[in-house]
């Protein structure tokens, strides 16, 4: 079965959140902060008002009434402080886009600039402790004497791994269209990761009942996270639309995008692990330094993973904040998962060549009987079965261990492992099953899909849970007015949304008409296990020697994660979070402009993602894996594992082939070349 | 001004601002969302169109200075209800998550089909490669996809080349 909406999505039919056709649409452009820290001193509207088209400006002069709680980064206008280069203080509604446009350069700003800290430094004085770290995890966590393990330790590792600022950059920019009907509901077309989710930010930044507020979203190009919480032009249509009294539009810049839609944290890490002389982790210590806003905390889980992979009698992990005077950092693919894990496996690929010990068999021989941190039990775990058919299949075996020895012309070759991991959760969802006239099925969910191919797995879960043909399962999504469900993110989207599908086709058959259900009790009654998903990946590297070039030429991921509810899909989710894995090793980086504050790079020609040349031998397979303490289909998500791991398995290719050990992602070429070969 | 222009096989004339680019009046006033703006500067490929049969990033095209040509716009890749043979292989072999960047994919490689001569990647400058998965992966680069799906438009192509 392909994806359902292949053909609206081939033939330029599928509507994304701009692309509603709305009569008498009228367009936003934002004016944005062009110093780092300060105050609007004063914003004159008068150029821009007096040129053709423009209907209003909005800004802090005149102030909309937003709740007292609204996030910082959606309180449009309420305030004259500025927390970051960048951020929207004032907007221009015109009857096109470019009128809009025009009247945005028009807008005077007067500044009280003071002075601004962007950098993330690990001795910064402004380091602190949050009390937890995202989404609920405890900030710090001690088990055993870890100065002790280190002490005895036969091999030891002490390094620290950075990783850059980096952003989401779904190809749709954020859009949003908005109008007030006649009954002074809101109507909005927003790119989000949730219908529901979205509704229920907006309407509260707006001090609405929740009923008074729709947001459809049918179709979204893509949001790794970005999406995932609601972003300023929802905030800014609505608001825009109310001043003008008729529909607006918004669609963000890629430009604009880099300062206001979030993006991931740069991290440092240092990582203190030793091991015994048969390789076994005598303890573990990874610490994590990072920042978030002076207007939002944000506090990146990235030494979570630290807790969940390896036996070790000794393990201490942290999480260390500076509040800077940037943007909030936010969700983006794995956010913790992803960052934590490129050190902890390139760290562990350390202690491998440093004990002397392969690096599939070091993880090997370091596997746990139960979650280290919280001692729970799996309810499965076969990150064992990963690394072996990996190794199996990618020729694991044949491997000199010996780096910087492979040489094919100007190209050393190296290979190089890293495990993966994410938590398989779910979240309480609602959803509704109805037999239709003719016999099929209408199944109702206020689920999204953001090229996940949402709509096709939860058609297949309902299919099957019906004894149906797909083709007689009918799912709409995408919409607030539909029975709630959480967001697509953190992996929970298939498992939160497809619970609650079943349940409701389940009540249906037993009605025989319709069937509602609402997994809340389902879901808190869940027995208390660890519940994560294993993969391991295996790169290959070539490496110039001339112009320190490093090309990927195979990737191997294998997975287990649960029931894979539709294989071609899941294939799809893995390769594509491999190939952001790759980007993230090889060319992932956003600089920040220390001297004016904001980001240097703003554009997709200084922020390099994979493109098609990149990316050569991939591939995703997963193993059978049984687990009934899941949810009903057996799922664990698949959207975020991909991702992870996949950076360190190249740099630990990248040593492999050359002998050098780069610890500051992306592996340029500048950086390959600070060695000589 | 008013300019006319063929799109998908039918001449339209419109009243533009000439600051807007061909994207924007698709876009924005003939209703042709199918071309995607991703970038707006050329980067991203997303919103890829045919200008009298060769691919082209329309928003780097000023509507009035594609006044008279052929535009064809992923809408008008298919003969009515029959998918062009891209299309088709696309949704055969899963080479799309979001859907953002098909269009200009899809365009982009249906110029690509018409396109013979070597490339960078071409070892030997005096033959025609033939669109080998090298040449696709090459002459398909201008053509961002962020859900990673370049294997699947690789193999989409390669089916349809083939």
């Amino acid at each position: 079965m392909n994806r359902i909406e292949g053909r609206v999505k081939v033939t330029g039919l599928a509507t994304y959140a701009a692309e509603y056709p709305v009569e008498g649409v009228t367009y936003a452009y934002p004016v944005q902060s062009r110093i780092a820290k300060g105050r609007v001193k004063h914003v004159d509207a008068a150029p821009a008002l007096e040129l053709p088209g423009v209907l209003a400006v909005l800004s802090c002069e005149d102030p909309p009434s937003l709740a007292e709680d609204a996030d910082p980064e959606l309180a449009l206008f309420r305030s004259r402080d500025i927390a970051y280069r960048g951020q929207i203080i004032a907007a221009v509604v015109a009857d096109t886009y470019d009128n809009a446009r025009a009247g945005a350069d028009a807008v005077r700003v007067d500044y009280d600039p003071d002075d601004h800290d962007v950098t993330l430094r690990m001795d910064h004085p402004g380091l602190y402790k949050p009390d937890v770290v995202n989404p609920d995890y405890p900030t710090d966590t001690e088990l055993g004497d870890v100065e002790a393990g280190l002490a005895e330790a036969a091999t030891t590792v002490d390094v620290v791994y950075e990783t850059p600022v980096m952003h989401n950059n779904p190809m749709e920019p954020h859009a949003a269209l908005a109008y007030w009907d006649e009954d002074g509901r809101l109507m909005l077309y927003d790119t989000a990761q949730g219908s529901s989710t979205s509704r229920d930010m907006v309407a509260h930044t707006l001090g609405l009942p929740k009923d008074q507020v729709r947001v459809v979203a049918r179709h979204v190009g893509g949001g790794f996270g970005s999406k995932g919480t609601t972003r300023p032009q929802a905030v800014l249509a609505a608001l825009a639309a109310k001043a003008v009294g008729r529909p607006v539009k918004i669609a963000l810049t890629r430009q604009q995008m880099f300062d206001v839609t979030g993006y991931r944290t740069p991290t440092i890490q240092r990582l203190r692990l030793g091991a015994d002389g048969e390789g076994r982790l005598t303890a573990l210590e990874h610490v994590a330094y990072e920042q978030t806003s002076t207007i939002a905390e944000f506090a990146e889980q990235t030494a979570t993973p630290a807790r969940v992979m390896y036996a070790t009698p000794a393990l201490r992990t942290r999480h260390r904040l500076v509040r800077l005077d940037v943007g909030t950092p936010s969700w983006m693919r794995a956010p913790g998962e992803c960052p934590g894990m490129y050190a902890l496996e390139s760290a562990m690929d350390e202690l491998a060549y440093a004990a002397g010990i392969d690096p599939v068999e070091l993880r090997l021989r370091n596997e746990p009987e139960t979650e280290p941190y919280s001692g729970l039990p799996f309810s499965s775990r076969d990150l064992a079965g990963c690394l072996r058919e990996g190794a199996r299949r990618f020729g694991w075996e044949q491997r000199d261990p010996a780096p910087g020895v492979r040489r094919e012309g100007e190209w050393l070759i190296g290979t190089g492992v890293a495990s993966s991991t994410y938590p398989a959760r779910r979240r309480p969802s609602k959803a509704l099953a109805k037999v239709l006239d003719d016999g099929d099925v209408l199944v109702q969910v206020g689920a999204a899909d953001i090229g996940t191919g949402a709509r096709t797995a939860l058609t297949r879960i309902a299919a099957a849970t019906l004894n149906v043909a797909p083709e007689r399962v009918h799912v709409e999504l995408g919409d607030s007015d539909l029975p709630d469900g959480p967001v697509a993110g953190g992996s929970m989207g298939t498992a939160s949304w497809g619970s609650a599908v079943v349940r409701a086709c389940e009540e249906m058959v037993k009605d025989g008409k319709e069937g509602r259900a609402d997994t809340t009790d389902e879901v808190a009654k869940e027995a208390e296990l660890a519940r994560h998903a294993f993969g391991a990946q295996f790169a290959e590297v070539r490496v110039s020697m001339v112009t320190g070039e490093v090309r990927v030429s195979r990737l191997l991921g294998v997975f287990a994660a649960g029931n894979i509810v539709d294989p071609e899909l899941a294939r799809s989710q893995f390769i594509g979070g491999m190939t952001m894995g790759l980007g993230m090793a090889l060319m992932e980086e956003t600089l920040t402009d220390e001297e004016f504050g904001g980001f240097l790079h703003r554009d997709l020609a200084q922020y390099h993602v994979p493109v098609c040349a990149d990316i050569r031998d991939v591939q995703a397979v997963w193993l059978d894996e049984q687990d009934d303490a899941l949810n009903p289909m057996g799922s664990k998500g698949i959207g975020e594992i991909g991702i992870v791991g996949t950076a360190a398995a190249v740099g630990n290719a990248v040593f492999h082939a050359t002998g050098h050990r780069v610890r500051e992602l992306p592996i340029t070429p500048a950086k390959v070349m600070r060695h000589t070969f | 001004m008013d300019i006319t222009l063929q799109v998908n096989g039918v001449p339209r004339t419109v009243h533009v601002d000439p600051r807007t680019s061909l994207l924007d009046l698709l876009r924005e006033r003939l209703g042709l969302v199918g071309a995607k703006k991703g970038c707006d500067h050329g980067q991203c490929g997303a919103c890829t169109v045919l200008i009298d049969g060769r691919r082209a990033n329309a928003c780097l095209a000023l509507a009035v200075a594609v006044e008279g040509r052929e535009i064809t716009t992923v809408e008008g890749l298919a003969n009515g209800d029959e998918l062009h043979p891209l299309q088709a292989a696309f949704i055969e072999h899963d080479a799309f998550q979001c859907g953002y960047c098909t269009p200009g994919q899809l365009c982009s490689a249906a110029g690509m089909l018409g396109e013979p001569g070597p490339s960078a990647v071409t070892e030997d400058l005096a033959t025609d490669p033939g669109l080998t998965p090298e040449e696709i992966r090459e002459r398909m680069s201008g053509n961002l996809c962020r859900c990673g799906a370049y294997v699947n438009i690789v193999s989409a192509i390669r089916e349809v080349t083939s």
